[in-house]
């Protein structure tokens, strides 16, 4: 009984927990490891430091390109645009890094569609010496936006207003934060008992195959949905 | 907030300007040094300008220093940049050692400010050995190479990685240049600044001014490359290519404008081949314009219907971003930092040859709507990646990362 009076007050304590918001950006890093070819690729992703596979699948959303490019990882565009390889751009494209449990789990799946790919060649793929591909690692520096928030309802507010940097934090960086894998908005809500449903909906939000713009929508219908069903 | 923050917070938004401050506050106190060889002419020269009084005006005490060099040793040093670009020219050993000299006597006279800088930046070849002679520094050293060193003349680049290897870090603008060296190495693109004199708004009127000036006809369609007159950047080419689109454009016009940068010694022979490839052809202007002609460059970017930066080798190319913040389509080479900036049938076209040029120059003057289509993107893509501010918040990220010797994630706030 003493035990669930004191669960009762932890909740009641977690609720009061403000949600910061925070905005971020990333500084690439060279890491001095280049492929020209499948096999060279398949060699250096044996041992590349994770934080470069974390790159070269969410990195892209921060770095200047236009929306909805033809691929969500630098590897199956490598594979596409380097090799002119369709048939593997389209097998590394359809990884979904949300799937896996982690980046080793992604970097196996890597390794085993080049494999398959290796296995069923010829000779082996390569680009030109001027389309190489390049393994990049970053830096993340997070700031401070001097916004907070201290009920849900807020969000409905915040959420549109938000620059694709805070969706970065808060939607895909806080994954990587998190117990459980979580995005920041579910572990804070998680906080609140009568939010479980809205952190549901929030869950069927896919954070990998859309643009940052794109997921501020989604999550923006996501809330103000629930909010106006739920009368409140 | 200053009046020059107020400006480009109503450019990039306050939210920009706020993370600047949040990453000087860990900064408070040290002192940077910028060293490069040239006060004016050239992207470098250029760029510190710029930021040099932004990071001032955020509260960083920075100072810029130039070092002092004789025509042998900018002769030796344009070899260098020709030789990392690509081109198979030895060093001979009598400008090696001028070279290796004209750093000692230069590293003397800056001795009081770098020994106790906190961090120092030496910009490119040219002042890059003087790091050996500072064996009690203090602070951290950055090589900062803004040259396209993807497929160096190795034997260039394996003297000149003797004095590199001893920096702290380096930064080069694009992956591909990065080359394997025992310190962190950061990928930095460079910027434009969009209040500078090349890239404000101007009237109407000033950029008629200007054109009827160098006896432009402001009625026909005019195309533009505004670069150093250096073989990498192709003018002969672009003439060619021009030749090739007035086939079908009869009443095209070609600008070629270019300075003359002080530690290029090898212009006034690229100029006499460009001479005399434009043959008297009264359509083709070629300009040479004084180094700080920013506001005749900014009122031919405006009034081009589409630029050319047609380079074989490019560190960075900040012509194209300049021209598409003025919302023009580019045709670019498929080389170095144009690939980041041209977003191939976005923002103009990337391309191999002169015939490449020509076929995308007459394909956006027979399809206006495509044309403006483009350069309306081009303007919103530099808004979005290409500002001075972008380019600041990344050097002070690496700075706050030197400093406190930070791994992965830097927390503020």
């Amino acid at each position: 009984m003493a035990q669930s009076n004191s669960k009762a007050k932890n909740r009641t304590k977690t609720k009061r927990i403000p949600f910061e918001i925070k905005d971020c950006a990333l500084v690439g890093i060279a890491t001095g490891k280049k492929a020209q070819t499948l096999r060279e690729l398949r060699d250096i992703l044996q041992t590349i430091h994770p934080d470069s596979i974390y790159y070269h699948f969410w990195g892209g959303l921060l770095r200047p390109r236009f929306e909805n490019p033809e691929f969500n990882n630098d590897f199956a565009s490598w594979a596409r645009h380097a090799l002119h390889d369709k048939d593997l751009a389209e097998k590394l494209g359809i990884i979904d890094p949300t799937d896996l449990t982690d980046l080793e789990e992604i970097r196996i799946e890597l390794l085993d569609i080049i494999e398959e790919r290796l296995d069923a060649s010829e000779y082996v793929p390569w680009s030109s010496s001027d389309e190489r591909f390049y393994f990049i690692t970053s830096q993340i520096v997070v700031f401070d936006t001097r916004k907070v928030i201290k009920e849900p309802k807020e969000l409905e507010m915040v959420i549109p207003a938000m620059s694709p940097g805070s969706i970065f934090y808060h939607f895909i960086d806080a994954r990587r934060r998190t117990f459980g894998n979580l995005d920041d908005f579910r572990a804070w809500l998680y906080g609140f008992n009568e939010m479980h449903d809205l952190c549901g909906r929030l869950a069927t939000v896919d954070p990998f195959f859309s643009t940052l713009t794109e997921l501020r929508s989604q999550l923006t219908d996501v809330v103000s949905t629930y909010f106006r069903e739920s009368g409140q | 907030m200053t009046v020059k923050l107020e400006r480009y917070a109503e450019i990039v938004g306050e939210d920009v300007i706020d993370q600047l401050r949040q990453l000087v506050t860990p900064l408070k106190g040290i002192r940077v040094v910028h060293v490069n060889s040239t006060r004016k002419g050239g992207g470098v020269a250029e760029i510190l300008n710029k930021l040099v009084p932004l990071k001032k005006e955020l509260g960083i005490d920075v100072t810029w220093e130039v070092i002092e060099g004789s025509e042998e040793f900018f002769k030796c040093t344009k070899g260098f940049h020709n030789a990392l670009q690509g081109n198979k020219i030895d060093a001979d050993s009598d400008l090696l050692k001028i070279f290796e000299e004209t750093n000692m006597e230069n590293a003397a006279k800056l001795r009081p400010v770098l020994n106790d800088a906190d961090i120092v930046f030496i910009h490119d070849p040219q002042p890059a050995p003087l790091v050996k002679h500072f064996p009690d520094r203090k602070g951290k050293w950055v090589w900062r190479c803004h040259i396209d060193v993807s497929r160096p003349h190795r034997r260039v680049w394996k003297y000149l990685r003797n004095f590199i290897m001893n920096y702290d870090a380096s930064i080069f603008s694009l992956a591909a240049f990065a080359q394997p060296l025992p310190h962190r190495e950061y990928l930095i693109p460079p910027s434009i600044d969009p209040l500078s004199e090349k890239n404000i708004d101007l009237s109407q009127t000033e950029i008629q001014t200007v054109l009827s000036n160098f006896d432009i006809d402001t009625e026909r369609p005019m195309m533009l490359q505004v670069s150093r007159f250096d073989r990498f950047k192709d003018p002969v080419g672009v003439i060619k290519s021009y030749r090739l689109t007035k086939k079908f454009i009869p009443t095209l016009q070609l600008v070629l404008a270019g300075g003359e940068a002080t530690d290029d010694p090898e212009a006034k022979t690229v100029i006499d081949e460009v001479i005399k490839a434009a043959d008297n052809d009264r359509d083709i202007h070629v300009l040479l314009l004084p180094a700080d002609a920013h506001r005749v460059i900014n009122a031919l970017q405006r009034a081009s219907d589409i630029v050319l930066q047609k380079s074989i080798r490019e560190g960075f190319g900040l012509t194209v971003t300049e021209a598409m913040w003025k919302g023009k389509p580019v045709i670019g080479g498929d080389t170095g930092g144009i690939r980041i900036q041209v977003v191939n049938h976005h923002t103009g076209f990337l391309v191999k040859a002169p015939e490449g040029a020509a076929l995308r120059a007459r394909y956006l003057l027979l399809h206006r709507d495509r044309l403006l289509e483009m350069g309306k993107k081009a303007k919103t893509f530099v808004r979005e990646n290409f500002l001075l501010t972008r380019h600041l918040r990344e050097y002070l990220t690496m700075m706050v990362s030197l400093i406190h010797e930070s791994e992965g994630r830097i927390e503020l706030g």
